[in-house]
């Protein structure tokens, strides 16, 4: 039994990391958002699992608020929000999709060599959900820094956030951590609302030097 | 003495309640009025703190260490108050600040004020992480609030810079929720300051290496130490120039007191890291940097956001050197900083009134057309850039020289950073306060109790510092080890 736990557990906590990897390399901004609600699904199940695998029913909480509002609230909405934008034909310049990806699995074997390392004294089973963890907060990095478009930044965010539930719902008996994700939800539906009401459609630093003149105020 | 009410809960529930209350208030000569009672009152009971010190809770405590950081973010935020009633009234005049956002300026001016005090006085690293969060998102929505081009770019590189730190945060606080819960337990006492502080010496050290990054990188975005400092220049420029001088003044060193707490805990193991040389080379190079960039700003209030940076690296450097007496200069440099920056943004805000403009470049013999200002700026950069007499000279002097005695190639790029910041900002000073006068001449209504206060506090304290005061500093800066 204890095998399976740590085996379950390994199987979900890696498929988020190659969920992350996934929406690394989404080009279409649909797809994309198709990618990411799959993601939230899978941290869900994964929560599930530790609330499970841990008998603490709280974990539900979370692991709940992870499939409705990132599993489906948000994709939904920032589904709509890209028609009306009318931004869904974009196709983004992702920097060159090999590089990326090589810096990403760069990224994932750093996070191993640390993790692994550092929590040597730890039970395996938060170990190593440290590890994927760090991963998919680092891929989540990765994604915000190389895309240019303010939807799938916030997708990085979101991804990044996973990253961190599934490392508090891994660290055994943590408290807050169901307020912790729901402090997380509201920073995210302000995070929409944003680019809702204020048309954000680009990351802040454009790679548009003139804009960038006028933005720091500093052009005579 | 006993009190019939708790002083540390009465710092949380007041702005929480005037808060609430001001989100109704109608009219906005009301709900300024409000607003500076409500800070009034709240500096009062954090006062109060003094005399009668409440029992550690689970979620709150008081020590000798928030004590002071308390009181200053009280007392800022009742002088930004104040401040803020002249400069807001200005704002609806010109008609740049609509009635309904006024009050919901007021209401996040509170509600900003909670987050703060709950970060300093929470007693659990969990209930901290988000009291920073809240007081973050609250400063988000208030300098996007002019709803200009420039100030929503500006809000949304704050929002999202700020939530990619206080995730990374977040993720060194679980770290050390783990390093903590094979020696305390499971559940709410692993998150508990007083117990971790208490038990650091049988943590793992190895975990609380990694959380300390993770944490510093987190919580260092924040205080706007470079590389990560990007979001602050803007969010300075762009707000409503109070909130320039909360930022500032208050929000910073409160990232700055997380990082602090987890410094104590770090240097409580053997086995751990000496986290003091991280935030030396941080704020090494937080001051070099800004230094640098001080010289290409034309905009008045991002010239002196970057000043900030450049204060927060000091800090942050003479916090890394540790020992008693390289604390006890940080610690009062944070005041003095607090205290000056604040004041030369009342200044600036109502400079930038009166001329219309942010630009440095028209605004120009500012001691001409408008004296009490002008010599008012004058004396706050002269105090800001660590000019005899004042604070900050005394602060900066005992960094150097207790930087000298131990790392003497250090304090020469101290030295260096600190000169060029100098040159920066008389250079800028020359052409604003003196020359030929450029812009509007018209009179100013400014309320200048709150810059000029500050100042002679900062005048004061660089000559004369009462002993009862020294001694508590001492008291304290011995604790940070």
């Amino acid at each position: 039994m204890a095998n399976l736990t740590l085996d379950v557990a390994h199987l979900l906590a890696g498929g988020l990391v190659l969920m992350s990897f996934m929406l690394l390399y989404q080009d279409r901004l649909y797809s994309l958002l198709n990618v990411f609600a799959a993601h939230a699904c899978v941290l869900a199940l994964s929560v599930a699992w530790q609330a499970y695998s841990q008998n603490a029913p709280h974990l539900y909480v979370t692991a709940g608020i992870a499939l409705f509002f990132k599993g489906i609230v948000i994709p939904v909405s920032l589904h709509r929000m890209v028609m009306r934008l009318g931004i869904h034909r974009e196709i983004e310049n992702v920097v060159s999709i090999g590089l990326t990806m090589l810096a990403g699995i760069g990224l994932v074997a750093l996070s191993m060599v640390v993790m692994l390392r550092a929590a040597a004294t730890a039970d395996p089973l938060a170990r190593e959900d440290l590890a994927f963890a760090l991963s998919v907060i680092l891929l989540g990095l990765l994604m915000m820094v190389t895309r240019r478009n303010a939807v799938s930044q916030v997708i990085g965010f979101m991804s990044l956030e996973n990253g961190l539930v599934l490392a508090a719902t891994g660290a055994k008996g943590m408290p807050l951590v169901v307020e912790i994700s729901v402090a997380f939800s509201i920073l995210i539906a302000f995070i929409v609302i944003g680019i809702f009401l204020f048309r954000i459609r680009e990351r802040f630093d454009t790679v548009d030097v003139s804009a960038l003149d006028r933005f720091r105020g500093e052009r005579q | 003495m006993m009190l019939p009410f708790d002083p540390a809960a009465a710092v949380l529930v007041i702005p929480i309640v005037a808060s609430a209350l001001l989100a109704f208030l109608p009219g906005y000569r009301l709900s300024a009025r409000v607003n500076m009672l409500a800070s009034f009152i709240t500096l009062a009971s954090a006062l109060l703190l003094f005399n009668e010190r409440p029992e550690r809770g689970e979620f709150l405590f008081v020590d000798d260490l928030n004590i002071v950081f308390i009181v200053l973010n009280t007392f800022v935020s009742f002088s930004a108050s104040v401040f803020s009633a002249t400069y807001i009234a200005h704002e609806i005049e010109i008609q740049r600040l609509k009635l309904p956002y006024v009050r919901f300026y007021h209401a996040m001016y509170q509600l900003m004020m909670f987050g703060m005090n709950l970060a300093l006085v929470a007693n659990n690293i969990g209930l901290m992480w988000v009291a920073i969060e809240l007081a973050t998102l609250t400063t988000v929505l208030m300098v996007g609030i002019y709803r200009t081009h420039e100030a929503i770019e500006a809000a949304w590189k704050y929002f999202i810079l700020g939530s990619v730190g206080i995730a990374l945060a977040l993720f060194g606080t679980i770290l050390v929720y783990m390093a903590a819960r094979p020696v305390v337990g499971e559940g709410f006492e692993g998150m508990i300051w007083t117990t971790l502080i208490a038990n650091v010496a049988k943590f793992d050290p190895a975990l609380l290496n990694v959380a300390f990054v993770f944490l510093l990188l987190g919580y260092g975005t924040k205080v706007g130490l470079a590389p990560l400092h990007a979001w602050l220049p803007d969010a300075h420029a762009e707000g409503p120039t109070p909130i320039s001088a909360v930022l500032s003044g208050l929000l910073l060193n409160v990232a700055l007191y997380a990082i602090l707490r987890f410094k104590i805990m770090l240097a409580g193991n053997s086995g751990a890291i000496a986290p003091g040389t991280l935030m030396v080379s941080m704020g090494l190079g937080s001051l070099l940097f800004a230094g640098f960039m001080l010289y290409q700003r034309r905009d008045i209030k991002r010239l002196f956001a970057y000043s900030s940076i450049e204060h927060m690296g000091i800090i942050t450097f003479a916090f890394g050197m540790g020992g008693p007496l390289a604390n006890f200069a940080g610690l009062l440099h944070m005041v003095m900083h607090s205290l000056t920056k604040s004041a030369i943004f009342f200044t600036v805000g109502h400079i930038a009134q009166v001329k219309g403009t942010q630009k440095i470049a028209d605004i120009r013999g500012l001691t001409v057309t408008h004296p009490v200002l002008g010599w008012g700026l004058v004396l706050g950069v002269v105090a800001i850039v660590g000019m005899p007499p004042l604070g900050i000279f005394m602060t900066e002097f005992l960094i150097v020289t207790s930087t000298f005695a131990r790392e003497p190639g250090l304090a020469v790029l101290l030295v260096v950073g600190l000169l060029i910041a100098f040159g920066a900002l008389f250079g800028k000073l020359g052409s604003l306060a003196f020359g030929e006068p450029a812009g509007s001449l018209a009179p100013v209504e400014a309320s200048y109790a709150p810059m000029f206060t500050h100042l002679a506090i900062v005048l004061v304290a660089g000559i004369y510092l009462p002993a009862p005061l020294v001694e508590w500093f001492q008291h304290v800066a011995g604790q940070l080890g």
